[in-house]
């Protein structure tokens, strides 16, 4: 890893901390003029290490206890419309709960911030980690970026309000990081020094606010048919213009950081004849996996999608095109749809490409359900013997299912 | 503190004309009393509801004053977020501290079902805000509807008048009471046709040092069935009769005010609306009586209240 040294600061020493206390580390840096929050596991670390900051006078943010997950982006919502940065954090039932609040962050285009440590959606009740939660709210105009680890978790938190809040987006953020597996997972986090943080950050000025001095907007009015639609295709526009603002914002932070990132992170797949398409923290697993197939002469990589909403199709286009054949490994079911969601957004990036990869969906992880190496190792044979017997799959294979 | 009539004729209308709210509502004026009988500009956060939809209408504005809508059940949390932002922001010194109210409208689905858990959940923290019910008794956006404040016998579209049941049958929760339970600074029922004792307890919500909550009876003439021109005169008549008692709970002393209450039988309020025709009409006097059993009980329960708050009061 390379950092930016400077004469005068000394860079901090790198952390032994989870995911969630990563995430709150870079809230503290960040410091927010309100944080409002309910507790649900695997979210806990990030509201209780924030809490300790309150309490010690480290940050300036009003935080608020809330009474429930639809209160707490509630709260969000009137203290970003007010002209406060606002951000809150849940996971799948939480996330669920607040799903009507959801849609009005983003059309009302408040650019808060939550940070949703996935977990399995309800019934039956499950603690653990699955994408149920983040597909459910796949299309609801939030920016959505998936890290695979803790320093990532920090390092998109940091990024997160400079793209939400920016004029042409002004779109809520979801920072996605996966539960237990990244929340509760002690690594080694590179943080950026305090006043490094705060100036790549900024503060909050948004051009209309109901705190304004002299100010007298009306927030979240009422739409007939007359202008509903027009105000949804605004939406789409931020959403399209969110694309390279992202792109811009991952490189700036990467001179700061030395840590570059990217909306797709590719591995191994320049001479890639097979190759895995991952979300999330499963791209160690997954990349382990390649490396013993890699090993047995398979010439297989990995395309992991960072940037989910929206999604790249370019990026992922190009990082596809040459591959003959293509497993996508989805952690949700959509079900009753003709694919899950994953698969479905590939299907759609990659019809146009002069020779399409044959692709195949696994459904994997459920529930917290383990993924080992030699799952991922079953994915990539069986995506091996689709590419020699030419054929697609028509229904997803179930990894690690009993 | 006082309020002076001179002073609230000079005040620059903050509330617009040309709203959608029907001819003879009591919700624009009962926002009207609020809005010139606060000391400080406000920053208003509206539950969804008739007052909203008929004020917000996108590209118009009725509110001259910041206003801000979310959704139905969440506007006690979204004055919280407001109120953060501003502590917030001062604390950084992004902005200079200047006096400002923090006001939320909300009707009775709103305030007594919906939003009840949001609304204790605001209280319960402390926020400094005023929380302004304007409780017409039903759901009248959606149209009408019966709410847990609807009263008892009266007719609405889900609880209609039949051969077998005689409108709604449960009696209202007692919300101001459950509200006053919060233990906050501030607590009232107002009626909009005394805007003088309206206005009074609204410049006490003001003053509280923490959340306060006033509880407006807005009789809706659509829902209610009555005539256009009559909304002072039944809004009168809830009072009188005692269906609609005027009070306060003022750092936990009860105080009865307004004066002239419980000086009429239920049935004269009753009998200006037709919505309890169907009670009042057809020789069964059952409900009627029930009704003022139960009022008679409540209204005993409140004087005993506001003795025992004399009494301590004088001791002390």
């Amino acid at each position: 890893m390379t950092t930016k040294q400077k004469a005068s600061i000394t860079l901090p020493a790198p952390l032994a901390i989870n995911g969630g206390e990563a995430v709150a580390y870079a809230m503290r840096q960040i410091d927010p003029e309100v944080v409002a929050a309910y507790p649900i596991t695997p979210q806990t670390f990030i509201i209780e290490r924030f809490s300790e900051y309150v309490a010690d006078g480290l940050v300036s943010t009003e935080y608020i206890n809330v009474e429930s997950e639809h209160a707490a982006l509630s709260a969000c919502v009137g203290a970003c419309a007010a002209g406060g940065r606002a951000q809150t954090a849940t996971s799948g039932p939480g996330l669920a709960l607040m799903f009507e609040i959801v849609w009005v962050a983003s059309g009302m285009r408040l650019p808060l911030v939550m940070h949703l440590c996935s977990r399995a959606l309800s019934a039956p009740l499950n603690i653990l980690c699955d994408h149920s939660d983040a597909m459910a709210m796949r299309e609801s105009s939030w920016i959505m970026m998936f890290g695979s680890n803790p320093q990532e978790a920090y390092d998109q938190a940091i990024v997160a309000p400079t793209v939400a809040e920016h004029p042409d987006v002004l779109l809520p953020f979801a920072n996605v990081l996966d539960g237990f597996t990244v929340t509760h997972s002690v690594e080694r986090v590179d943080v950026l020094p305090d006043e490094d943080a705060k100036s790549f950050v900024g503060e909050y000025e948004p051009e209309r606010w109901a705190l304004q001095p002299g100010g007298g907007a009306t927030f979240g009015g009422l739409d007939a048919n007359d202008f509903y639609f027009e105000h949804k295709r605004q939406q789409v526009e931020a959403m399209d213009n969110s694309l390279e603002v992202v792109r811009r914002q991952l490189d700036k932070y990467a001179e700061l950081s030395g840590r570059k990132m990217s909306l797709v992170e590719e591995y191994l797949l320049d001479d890639a004849e097979v190759a895995l398409v991952v979300l999330g923290s499963s791209e160690g697993m997954v990349r382990a996996a390649i490396d013993q197939a890699r090993a047995d002469g398979i010439k297989v990589g990995m395309l992991r999608v960072r940037l989910f909403r929206p999604f790249p199709v370019a990026d992922v286009r190009k990082a596809l095109s040459g591959v003959a054949a293509v497993g996508v490994l989805d952690r949700a079911i959509a079900f009753g749809a003709p694919a899950n969601a994953l698969m479905q957004d590939i299907v759609m990036a990659t019809r146009t490409l002069p020779e399409r990869p044959l692709l195949m969906d696994f459904v994997y992880g459920l529930g917290g359900r383990n993924t080992p190496k030699q799952m991922f190792r079953e994915a990539i044979d069986h995506v091996v013997l689709a590419k020699e017997q030419g054929a697609e799959p028509e229904s997803p294979a179930y990894l690690g299912l009993r | 503190m006082t309020l002076k009539l001179r002073e609230l004729t000079e005040k620059t209308e903050q509330f617009g004309s040309g709203h959608a709210l029907c001819a003879g509502c009591a919700e624009p004026v009962a926002v009207r009393q609020v809005l010139a009988a606060l000391v400080n500009p406000p920053v208003v956060a509206l539950a969804t509801g008739c007052l909203e939809v008929a004020t917000t209408r996108f590209p118009d504005t009725t509110w001259k004053v910041p206003v801000i809508h979310s959704a139905f059940e969440n506007a006690a949390t979204t004055i919280s977020g407001v109120e953060a932002a501003y502590k917030a922001l001062v604390r950084k010194g992004r902005m200079e501290p200047r006096p400002l109210t923090f006001l939320v409208f909300g009707g009775d689905g709103a305030t007594y079902d919906i939003g009840f858990q949001w609304l204790s959940g605001a209280l319960e923290r402390g926020h400094k805000f005023i929380y302004v019910c304007l409780n017409n008794e039903g759901y009248m956006n959606t149209g009408i509807q019966r709410s847990s404040a609807t009263l008892l016998g009266a007719w609405t579209t889900t609880t209609p008048a039949g051969d077998v049941r005689p409108g709604k049958l449960q009696w209202h929760k007692d919300m101001t009471r459950i509200i006053a339970a919060h233990n906050i600074p501030y607590v009232a029922q107002a009626a909009v046709h005394n805007w003088k004792d309206l206005m009074t307890k609204v410049r006490k919500a003001e003053a509280a040092d923490g959340p306060a909550f006033i509880n407006v009876i807005t009789p809706c003439d659509r829902g209610w069935r009555f005539d256009t021109d009559k909304t002072m005169e039944v809004s009168r008549l809830m009072v009188e009769s005692g269906l609609w008692p005027l009070y306060e709970v003022e750092n936990g002393v009860w105080r009865m005010t307004g004066g002239g209450q419980k000086r009429r039988p239920v049935i004269d309020a009753l009998k200006s609306q037709k919505r309890f025709s169907h009670i009042t009409t057809n020789g069964d006097e059952s409900v009627v009586a029930e009704i003022q059993r139960r009022v008679d009980a409540e209204w005993e329960s409140l004087q005993q209240l506001c003795e025992m708050s004399a009494r301590a009061e004088s001791e002390s």
